[in-house]
């Protein structure tokens, strides 16, 4: 059985406080080269054999990511979220935008 | 006039909500269970309560977005029936779309439990029909993600349609960086859709409706409310 990895994190531009405090607690430490922390989540989703790409797709517009400050990648077998070792059926994975909408309630997002 | 209140997995201020109409109010009020699918029949006013539906896991409020009950209440709020989501319940809204817009965590990562003061930027909902427009209300908060955010173009057009009801402000009314407590963009603690009739706030108005807890101010919203829902029904009824 396939594990689908997605990786979610917000969207450039968006404030990402814990980010900058984990910045801020690196630099204390000494790690002065880094320049910027951004956090996220991580899933494994365990699917059937020739799973659906898009509808991996739907889950993350729907629920997992929330298109107005998040993106997402999907990977599949070895690294997650890069997918260039192990591309998921539909082919590569990338970052999406997720500019779907919701499936419901269609106001908010328009 | 009958107030309904949703309890998710994790709701903690229901019982509050319930307290402000039963006995503030006088009015009667129903408990809504988040697994129906139906609301009851009489119900007339939907209030999602504050506290941490499903354990705020994910995202507060993502997965109460997917409960059973919520089909119905989108369908409610279709219709224009009076929704008010406080707190947690406002990110549920958020998260169901039927409000705009995301919470990010507080700017300073803290969970915030402090009296605020915010202004009322729209009259034009059923939760604010009875406030002065600019009337500065004194409320409690307490929250970790109540930091309000849309993308720079949508907020532009939050302002144009008249959709931010609340900002953040000092107690002279005025929306100043330093009354932000949370980072909230635009100093944003309520919106409402473009109709008006689904109202979010950050705020706990249930929580300051009794002169014995300190403000009486939360109470304007429910008795907009009613004062809504009064001018509704005399509406109906001279249109017969």
């Amino acid at each position: 059985m396939p594990t689908v990895r997605i990786v979610v994190t917000l969207k450039p531009g968006v404030l990402d406080a814990q980010g900058q405090a984990i910045r801020q607690g690196l630099h204390a430490l000494g790690f002065d080269e880094v320049a910027e922390v951004r956090v996220g989540r991580y899933l494994e989703i365990d699917l059937p054999e020739g799973w659906s790409r898009e509808r991996v797709d739907a889950m993350c517009d729907q629920l997992l990511a929330h298109p107005l400050i998040e993106q997402y990648t999907i990977g599949a077998g070895g690294n997650p979220g890069t997918g260039a070792e192990a591309p998921g059926p539909a082919g590569r994975s990338e970052a999406r935008r997720g500019t779907g909408p919701r499936g419901k309630g269609k106001e908010a997002r328009a | 006039m009958k107030f309904g209140v949703v309890t998710f997995p994790g709701s903690n201020c229901d019982r509050d909500c319930l307290h402000v109409a039963e006995h503030v109010l006088r009015l009667p009020a129903h408990p809504i269970w988040y697994a129906h699918r139906v609301l009851p029949p009489e119900v007339d006013c939907v209030i999602l309560p504050g506290g941490f539906a499903y354990g705020d896991y994910l995202r507060a409020g993502a997965i109460a977005a997917t409960a059973p009950i919520m089909p119905a209440i989108r369908e409610f709020a279709g219709r224009g029936g009076p929704v008010l989501g406080i707190c947690n319940g406002f990110q549920v809204l958020v998260e169901s779309g039927l409000l705009p817009g995301a919470m990010l965590r507080n700017r300073s990562l803290r969970f915030i439990c402090t009296y605020v003061h915010v202004r009322v930027e729209s009259v034009n909902t059923p939760f604010t029909a009875s406030c002065r427009p600019g009337q500065v209300l004194r409320l409690p908060i307490a929250h970790a993600e109540g930091n309000y955010y849309v993308p720079p173009p949508l907020l532009e057009d939050l302002r144009a349609r008249g959709q931010i009801v609340f900002r953040y402000c000092d107690p002279d009314g005025g929306a100043t960086p330093d009354a932000n407590p949370n980072g909230a963009l635009d100093g944003i603690a309520g919106v409402c859709n473009t109709r008006g009739n689904v109202v979010g706030l950050m705020p706990h108005p249930e929580r300051c409706s009794e002169a014995i807890l300190g403000s009486e101010d939360g109470r304007i919203i429910f008795e907009s409310a009613l004062r809504h829902a009064a001018a509704a029904g005399a509406a109906a009824v001279s249109a017969r």
